[in-house]
Parts: C-alpha cells; sequence; structure tokens
C-alpha cells in the first residue's frame, strides 16, 4: 500500500524529451510510404489524365471559347467548366468529382487492416504515443498527399491556360480556383474517412478495397441513375397538369438527387467555378421563374453570393466527412489490439 | 520464494529510483480481471514480479497470457483490479509506462518494403528519439541481436528467426526498465530459439533489466527462467523455481536414472531391497533403469545406499543421477490438478 502511495508520488519521472505529438511521425511515415508506392503513380496519371485530356481536345474549340468569353470576367474558369461538344468528356471539375473518391478509397481502404495483417500495429501501439495518433496519422498523410496532387493538377490547368491560350486570371478568379479547391479537398477526404472506416471495419485488405471500390461505382456512374429513377417515380414531372405543379415536382426530385453526395459536390463545384450560375436549384415557384429569368442575362455573382449559394452543400459536405472519421476513429479505439 | 540471482545493478539513466518499491517490483498486479462478455480471459490474477529477474509466464494458447500482458501495456482495459508496471497504473498512464517498458507481441511484423534499419528508425522517432541519439541506439540494439550485416534489407527478405531478433532490438531501442516478450520463440527453429535465449541471456547480464516472458514451450521456459508462473484459464494456479514447483506440484516421489555395463547380474531385485525404493524398472529401448524414490526427501540417501550396494554386489553401475523434474510434468500435473479441483467446463483446444 505504501508501496504504491509512493510510485503515485512520483509518476512522470522519466519525462526527459518529451517525444513530438505522435500523429505526425506516423503521418510522415505514411507520406513517406504513399510517395513511393505504385498506386501514387496510377493516380497522378489519372488526374494527370484528367487534367490533360481535356485540354487536349479541347486545344482547337478553347480558343474560340475563351474568344467568345474573352469580354466576361471568367475566362479563365472556362477552362474547369469547358466540356468538349463533340466528344463525351465531363469538364475538369466532373472528372475530379469522379476520380476524387477513388484516389480516398485507395489511399485509406488498407491503412489499419495491413497493420494487422503485416503484425505490426500491436508493436505500433506499444510505442508511446496516443492510439488515436495512428487514425489521425493516417488520415492525415493521405490527405496530404491527394491534396498536394490536385494542387499540381491544378497547377497543371492553369499554367496552360496562361501559357498556352494567354488568359490571365483575375483575383476574383484565383479565389474561386482556390475555393474550389479547398471543397474539392473536402469532397476527397470524405472518401478518405470512408477509406479509413472500410479498413478499420473490414480484416480483409483485399475486401475493404472491393466494397470501396463498388460504393465508389454505386455512387459515382449508377448512383444518379439510380436516385434519378427514385425521383422519377417519387416525383413524376411528366404527370404534372400545371406549371405551378411541374416546377414543385422538379424540385422535389432535385432534393432527393441531393442525397448523393456527389450530386451536392458538383452542384457547388458548378457555382464556384462559373459566376453566371445563379441558383442551384430550378424555381419551385412561378414567381420563382420569372425573377430568374430576368436576372440569367449576362449577371454575374460576386464570390461571397456564391459561397452564400452553396454553403449547405459545404456543410452537408463536411458533416458527412465528419461522420464518416468519427465512426472510424470510435471503432479504432473500441478494437482488441489483437485479431 | 527467494530468486537465488544475483544481476549487476542496472546502469541509471533516470535518476536514484532503484531502492524505492516500485522498482522493487517492476510489475505486479492484484485481482487483475478481463472478462470477454460471458468468457473470463483473465481471472483474479494477482503476479508479482520482481526487479532483475526473468519470469516464465507459462500456459496453454487461449491461457490468457496475452491478454494479461495486453493489460500490463495498457493496450486492453482490464474489467476489475488493478495493474502496476514500474510503479504505474497501465490505464492512467499509458504513455509513461509504454515508454518503460519494450514489448515483443506475439509474431511480430515488421513493414516489408523497409529495411531493418528504416523500421527501427521508425520506432525510434515514435519514442522521440532523434538523428544521432536514435541511430546510436539503433546501432547498438542491432548489434546487440547480431543483424548487423542485414540490418540495410527489406524486412521481407528476413526469416521468422531474423525478425524475431529484429523485434527484440525494437524493444530494447528506448531501453526499457522491463521487457515484455510474447512468446518469443514461437515458430522459430530450434538452432534459432537457442540464439534468441543466448541473446536475452546475454541482455538482461548486461543491461540488468527484468523480464516477462510467454511460452507454451516448456523446456525453453524451464531453461531460461528464474522463476515461472503456471496459467491456465486465466488463473495462475503455482508460482515459483522450478524445484519449488515441483515440490507443490510433484506426486512426492524423486526420479533417479542409473546404467549398468552389460551382462550384469539383473539389478532389480539389489534395487528394490534399498529401503525407499518405491519402484525400479528398466527401459526397454535404453537400457537404462528408472528408480522411483518416494519420498523425495529420500533421494540423497537412497543414491548413496545404491552406489555402496553396487560395490558390494558388483553390479558394474556406469552412472547415476538424479533426473531433474521435467517441468512439462509439473504443469501436466498442475492443470489436471486445477481441472478436478475446480471442475473448469471449457476445453481448450
Amino acid at each position: 500500500m505504501t508501496a504504491e502511495a509512493q510510485a503515485q508520488a512520483q509518476p512522470a519521472r522519466a519525462v526527459i524529451s518529451r517525444p513530438p505529438s505522435g500523429w505526425r511521425v506516423v503521418a510522415q511515415k505514411e507520406i513517406a510510404d504513399h510517395v513511393s508506392s505504385a498506386r501514387f503513380y496510377v493516380l497522378l496519371l489519372m488526374l494527370g489524365a484528367a487534367a490533360i485530356v481535356p485540354l487536349y481536345f479541347a486545344s482547337d474549340a478553347i480558343r474560340s471559347v475563351a474568344s467568345q468569353v474573352q469580354d466576361t470576367r471568367n475566362a479563365f474558369l472556362v477552362l474547369f467548366i469547358y466540356a468538349p461538344s463533340d466528344i463525351p468528356i465531363p469538364p475538369v471539375f466532373g472528372f475530379v468529382g469522379i476520380v476524387a473518391p477513388l484516389l480516398g478509397v485507395a489511399f485509406a481502404f488498407d491503412a489499419i487492416n495491413s497493420e494487422r495483417a503485416e503484425g505490426t500495429l500491436p508493436r505500433l501501439l506499444s510505442q508511446p504515443i496516443y492510439r488515436d495518433d495512428v487514425v489521425n496519422g493516417k488520415f492525415a498523410a493521405g490527405l496530404a498527399v491527394i491534396t498536394i496532387v490536385l494542387v499540381a493538377v491544378v497547377g497543371v490547368i492553369s499554367g496552360f491556360g496562361i501559357v498556352r491560350l494567354g488568359i490571365v486570371p483575375s483575383l476574383g478568379e484565383v479565389i474561386r480556383l482556390l475555393a474550389w479547391l479547398a471543397l474539392s479537398v473536402v469532397w476527397v477526404s470524405l472518401w478518405l474517412a470512408f477509406g479509413l472506416l472500410l479498413s478499420v471495419v473490414i480484416r480483409r485488405a483485399a475486401t475493404a478495397a472491393l466494397v470501396g471500390f463498388g460504393v465508389w461505382l454505386l455512387v459515382a456512374i449508377f448512383g444518379q441513375l439510380i436516385v434519378g429513377l427514385i425521383a422519377g417515380i417519387v416525383a413524376p414531372v411528366a404527370s404534372a397538369g400545371t406549371i405551378g405543379e411541374a416546377l414543385s415536382l422538379t424540385a422535389l426530385s432535385e432534393t432527393i438527387l441531393r442525397l448523393l453526395p456527389l450530386t451536392l459536390y458538383q452542384e457547388a463545384s458548378r457555382v464556384l467555378l462559373n459566376p453566371s450560375v445563379t441558383t442551384v436549384a430550378t424555381p419551385s415557384t412561378i414567381g420563382q421563374l420569372q425573377q430568374w429569368q430576368q436576372q440569367a442575362e449576362g449577371q454575374l455573382l460576386t464570390f461571397d453570393q456564391s459561397a452564400l449559394l452553396i454553403w449547405p452543400h459545404v456543410v452537408a459536405l463536411i458533416a458527412l466527412t465528419a461522420t464518416c472519421f468519427a465512426a472510424a476513429y470510435v471503432r479504432f479505439m473500441r478494437q482488441e489490439v489483437r485479431a | 520464494m527467494t530468486t537465488a540471482t544475483t544481476r549487476p545493478a542496472r546502469r541509471r539513466r533516470h535518476g536514484p529510483a532503484s531502492d524505492s518499491p516500485s522498482e522493487a517490483a517492476p510489475i505486479r498486479t492484484r485481482a487483475l480481471t478481463k472478462r470477454y462478455g460471458e468468457r473470463i480471459a483473465v481471472d483474479a490474477l494477482d503476479l508479482e514480479v520482481h526487479a532483475g529477474e526473468i519470469f516464465g509466464l507459462l500456459g496453454q494458447n487461449g491461457a490468457g497470457k496475452t491478454t494479461t500482458i495486453l493489460m500490463l501495456l495498457g493496450l486492453t482495459e482490464p474489467s476489475g483490479g488493478s495493474a502496476r508496471v514500474v510503479g504505474l497504473d497501465p490505464t492512467r498512464h499509458p504513455l509513461e509506462v509504454k515508454r518503460r517498458v519494450g514489448y515483443l507481441p506475439d509474431s511480430v511484423g515488421f513493414y516489408g518494403s523497409m529495411t531493418g534499419r528504416a523500421n527501427l528508425r521508425y520506432t525510434a522517432r515514435l519514442n522521440g528519439l532523434v538523428e544521432e541519439e536514435a541511430e546510436e541506439h539503433i546501432a547498438l540494439a542491432l548489434e546487440q541481436v547480431g543483424l548487423t550485416d542485414r540490418a540495410d534489407s527489406r524486412t521481407d527478405t528476413y526469416s521468422r528467426g531474423m525478425l524475431q531478433r529484429l523485434g527484440i532490438a525494437d524493444a530494447l531501442l528506448k531501453d526499457p526498465d522491463v521487457l515484455i516478450l510474447d512468446e518469443p520463440t514461437a515458430s522459430i527453429d530450434p538452432i534459432g530459439i537457442a540464439e534468441i535465449l543466448g541473446l536475452l541471456r546475454r541482455l538482461v547480464r548486461e543491461r540488468g533489466m527484468t523480464v516477462l516472458l510467454s511460452s507454451h514451450l516448456l523446456d525453453q521456459v524451464q531453461s531460461i527462467c528464474d522463476r515461472v508462473g503456471i496459467f491456465a484459464h486465466g488463473k495462475l494456479i503455482g508460482v515459483g523455481t522450478v524445484p519449488e514447483l515441483a515440490t507443490t506440484f510433484g506426486d512426492g516421489a524423486a526420479h533417479l536414472e542409473a546404467t549398468f555395463l552389460d551382462g550384469t547380474t539383473d539389478p532389480a531385485g539389489a534395487l528394490r531391497e534399498v529401503p525407499g525404493v518405491e519402484a525400479a524398472e528398466r527401459d526397454a529401448d535404453s537400457g537404462t533403469w528408472r528408480i522411483v524414490v518416494r519420498p523425495a526427501t529420500e533421494s540423497v540417501r537412497v543414491r548413496e545406499a545404491i552406489i555402496d550396494l553396487g560395490a558390494k554386489r558388483a553390479l558394474r553401475m556406469t552412472s547415476l543421477r538424479e533426473l531433474e523434474p521435467s517441468l512439462e510434468d509439473i504443469y501436466r500435473t498442475a492443470v489436471a490438478g486445477m481441472t478436478r479441483g475446480f471442475a473448469v467446463e471449457e476445453v481448450t483446444a
């Protein structure tokens, strides 16, 4: 009893050098791993293609496009929203919307379960770090790497625009571009958090990867199709008798579509990158419709007006990300160390 | 209950605390319990490991050894009871405990794409060791486990034994006061086992640390441990040195082994005449005689009597020795006794 009391009296005897916060050491190591891994180069190639391919096909068309919009203030941003009409290639933001989930899942699906499989988890956790340092470090590392790639891709596109087409961005456009980058980082981190959750819950990395890519396929490709179908059943616009009814049914079906995070990201991107988009939703009353038609003529929104328009979208995406990450975090903290 | 070993005083890094009570028992648990639902993995465990000794935790797979170790490291929360490791509660001060306790997990793993040295560097950084200090510690630890020349190959080219040695180096990096090894010799070939046990003995001598190791391989535990705890169904059913355990759990008999030159007259009758000899039988394969002496305390007198008898009757005896009680026998009697006594329903695989 006295022994214990005495031991309690001098608990922190060896605080000689406070170790750097554990998550940073974990993140450092994970970044080094990511950057030297094959998947990093594969994904660099994919995103590179996302940037270069639309530019390549559009290099002729874009000059005329650029000259058309020369007089407006958003010529630079056209690079990111231009979709060639003769070939079915999505604009840059559309491509990022589809590829980013893949990136997120690919960088996180084996974060925890591979440590289990290799038998490194008990060793790692027996070091003087907190348990959440492992999840936090891994999440931070994935986010850092993907952000670097995203920034590089946007840099390449901007450079192309400035050098080849001679379009110099205005301050407003730079701000919009940065805001869109931030939105894309949130979009990626949602999927990173989802991948992390899979890696905590599913013990086999291969299964986690399959589930992750399955969900990605569902959301990115079939999602809008399926949700569109459901919306068509719940809110059949064609059956509307009056314009008023048609408008409210359209609004309903749009709301249903927005249950898909991909819709949120795409709408928000469109608003951020195109100041002439003044609304995310089809007007739901005739009065709103008239108002909208009047506004549509050459009206450009300022950045804060656009930001206000997509604020709910951003909040929803952040909330989803936080939910996924929290689920992964809690599960990991409660899991037994050994298999 | 005294430990017969004297070990050199450990070189102290953290100041003068070597004679404080917490140092006297680096590991101590009181009624430590872990429940998984209905199943009780560790049942009211009272364990005390003294400073500077090698303590062997002995038990079958699933007896609760690993669970106990995880609780000692603060990696699993106990359902009841308390633990003190280096004088601290691992549940409340996990970081401090983990800073001073080196741990070699059961079937330890390393990042296969990194070299042995890079793996250790990661551990060093997690322990707050930087640059030259880290490199120094790494070089020293690698040398101690004899991996210096393979340190710069990827760990996925290592054999199981090398990984195990790297694991020990990994645990030594933080210069721990206590080393906890979970099945350090599992799935290693006999030569590798001998290497690892030799290494452990040397390390304890050189660094003067306290070692707790778990194993289900009994003869190894016997050869290396100062004291042994027998663990079954989450309970510690016996603690002590091997001879102590033999008296507690033995059947009260001592065993002698004798050999005679071929062609001698059958010594059976002569042997059985000696008072205290319960049985004497010839093993057909080896040709040696096994003599059971009861009670065990008579063994010295019986040995003398047999030597006298051999000379008197010209039995041409070539050897006579007392058989060390095998830990395996002790273990078997202990577990059997417990199973009878407690009517344990579970069947361990």
